[in-house]
């Protein structure tokens, strides 16, 4: 092995620009795929970080009428704040959302809201909440950016709010938008006011009452409520997973194509040799190889490419993996409208194992194709070969 | 002492629906520091039994007994053990690795054998002193003439000390001088290392310092005279 290595290094060397092509093509391969995977790893990643800050805490109990796809529910979807709960409420570990389905009328337009009733002081989510612990001639209210473009509004707007309380009594109010917030979470932003929880509470006549309940900690063990759904920060981000998964098995369709492209010079390349080099062929089996030997050697030399590729993408792909993973790759659309947590500018994350899995898998995929053709040598007459005839 | 013996061989190939006999009982033997040639026209079929002898080929019936070994019998493990410890070729086209230099050329049936950097070193310049190359070792064969490849293919053949070598052609692409030059050459590593040459040829130059002549006609020995003594 050590010595087909060796032949196999001179062979790839002495071959010169037929070697370095298939090398950077297949280098190219490496440097795309790991950028790629990156790019999802790194997307999953600020994904759940963002929903984590902006949606959904840690986790969350939900009561036990809430199906945040049936608005309907909403009117049944509230009760007291437990017992067993206050304790970490007050302590800022939990905090209490209180929703209910309305209506905006932003500039005599009509718009369907959810409006959340949210404690001012909170600090699990990254919400400017702060900016509803004012004194205004309106109930304060925070929108998101989507939110504030698709309604045109702006900060310090009135706009009036309608809802029905508790008794299916509708009422309403005016609003003052004290701050517009940005995120990634378009669930956190679209068609979302957020409002004091106390407030709220008082136009529902729903005192003391809330809809979810997120928690801080996602890693203590959580106690079952009565009337409650306990939601871990895993299910409630088990939508993300999908769409990554989702958009993994389409980027394995461009890795397919990408290894395609590498693995059709490699097989070009090995094919040729073999038609090419059958003196060579000849001569190994002349000086003392056996033929299994040679094909040894020649798939030897067809998986080498993929060890000089590797080493070629270290040179040029470190640095421009490095720029990656620091600038970020700007999307070139506006993100806004994609409906899933998804920033402007995704950061891509490279793992030891993405990188150690990537190489493996090309080289190994790289030996089987550099393999097949090689084969054919074994089937060759050696004095047909030492004479160059075309078997 | 007989390093070769060759009892009744016979080589048939397959031609279309039939068979074509490349030697009939072929009956020759050969000593140690033999300098001989098979002399003989187109498909007399010197090569076919040069191919047998270097265990690249085997006999259809009967035996070729090379250094004790039975090439027919041969696994191809053990044939290629045999090439690689004992055997020596030199091809008509020079057959070199034409990526590699001069040094790797010969080198390389040392590297089979497992010598070490030091041995190699030693070997590879010994054997191209022997060819006088030893101002080319980093050059590579298209850099070479005709004459030069051939001299590093012996040396390549020779580098090993091997019992016996094979020569198929080896003038066949050379001009005059350089044709003397090679055989010269060969005769002084057969006559200084004792390595038994077998020659495959029909080029009247080669015949010319061939020891012994072997004239094959139709796949059989037509003529066997020793002209000088080893």
């Amino acid at each position: 092995m050590k010595l087909a290595i060796k032949l196999a290094y001179r062979n790839l060397i002495g071959a010169g620009l037929r070697t370095w092509l298939n090398v950077v093509v297949l280098s190219f391969s490496f440097v795309v795929i790991i950028w790629l995977k990156g790019v999802m790893v790194g997307w999953d990643y600020q994904a759940k970080t963002d929903m984590t800050n902006w949606e959904i805490g840690g986790g969350q109990y939900w009561h036990s009428n809430y199906d945040p796809f049936d608005s309907f529910t909403l009117a049944d979807a509230h009760a007291p704040i437990p017992n067993d709960a206050k304790d970490e409420i007050a302590k800022g570990n939990m905090t209490p959302v209180l929703i209910a389905h309305g209506t905006i009328y932003p500039q005599g337009r009509m718009q369907s809201i959810m409006i959340k009733g949210i404690d001012p002081k909170q600090s699990i989510f990254l919400l400017p909440t702060h900016k509803l612990d004012t004194v205004t001639d309106a109930i304060p209210a925070i929108i998101g950016s989507l939110m504030a473009k698709s309604l045109k509004l702006n900060k310090n707007d009135h706009v009036t709010i309608r809802w029905r309380d508790a008794n299916g009594t509708f009422d309403a109010d005016e609003v003052v938008i004290t701050e517009i917030f940005s995120s990634n979470v378009p669930m956190a932003e679209m068609a979302q006011v957020y409002i004091p929880l106390d407030r709220l509470q008082a136009m529902l006549l729903l005192p003391e009452q809330a809809t979810i309940l997120t928690y801080r900690d996602g890693e203590m063990d959580r106690v079952p409520l009565e009337g409650w759904t306990h939601k871990t920060k895993k299910e409630l981000t088990a939508s993300v997973d999908r769409i990554i998964e989702t958009k993994t098995i389409g980027q394995t369709v461009l890795y397919g194509i990408l290894l395609l492209l590498a693995m059709l010079a490699i097989f070009d390349t090995q094919v040729l040799s073999i038609f090419r080099r059958q003196k060579e062929i000849g001569t190994y089996i002349a000086l003392g190889y056996t033929r299994s030997q040679v094909v040894g050697l020649f798939t030897v030399e067809g998986t080498m490419h993929s060890v000089l590729a590797a080493l070629t993408s270290a040179v040029y792909g470190i640095p421009f993996l490095a720029w990656q993973a620091k600038v970020g790759w700007t999307m070139p659309i506006d993100t806004s409208d994609f409906g899933m947590a998804i920033a402007q500018t995704l950061y891509p994350i490279y793992s030891v194992s993405l990188v150690v899995s990537t190489v493996l898998i090309v080289m190994l995929v790289t030996a089987v194709v550099s393999y097949l053709p090689s084969r054919r040598i074994a089937k060759m007459n050696p004095t047909d070969a030492l004479r160059g005839k075309i078997q | 002492m007989e390093i070769i013996q060759i009892q009744n061989l016979t080589k048939r190939f397959p031609m279309g629906k039939g068979e074509f006999t490349a030697l009939k009982g072929i009956n020759l033997s050969f000593g140690k520091g033999e300098f001989a040639g098979l002399i003989g026209p187109s498909g007399s079929g010197k090569t076919t039994l040069l191919n047998i002898i270097g265990s690249l080929d085997v006999p259809s019936d009967g035996e070729a007994l090379v250094l004790g070994n039975s090439i027919g019998k041969l696994s191809a493990k053990q044939a290629a053990k045999l090439r690689k410890e004992n055997l020596g070729f030199i091809f008509q086209s020079y057959n070199l690795l034409q990526v590699h230099t001069v040094f790797e050329n010969v080198e390389f049936p040392l590297l089979l054998l497992n010598y070490s950097t030091s041995e190699r070193k030693k070997m590879v310049a010994d054997a191209l002193e022997w060819v006088g190359l030893t101002d080319k070792t980093k050059s590579k064969p298209p850099q070479l003439s005709g004459g030069e490849c051939q001299r590093v293919a012996i040396a390549r053949a020779m580098v090993k000390r091997p019992s016996l070598v094979l020569a198929d052609e080896p003038t066949a692409n050379l001009d005059a001088a350089n044709s003397h030059n090679i055989l010269q050459t060969m005769e002084k590593l057969n006559r200084e290392l004792q390595t038994t040459f077998i020659f495959a040829t029909h080029d009247e130059k080669v015949i010319s310092y061939l020891h012994r002549k072997i004239f094959l006609l139709d796949g059989r020995v037509d003529k066997d005279e020793v002209v000088k003594s080893n």
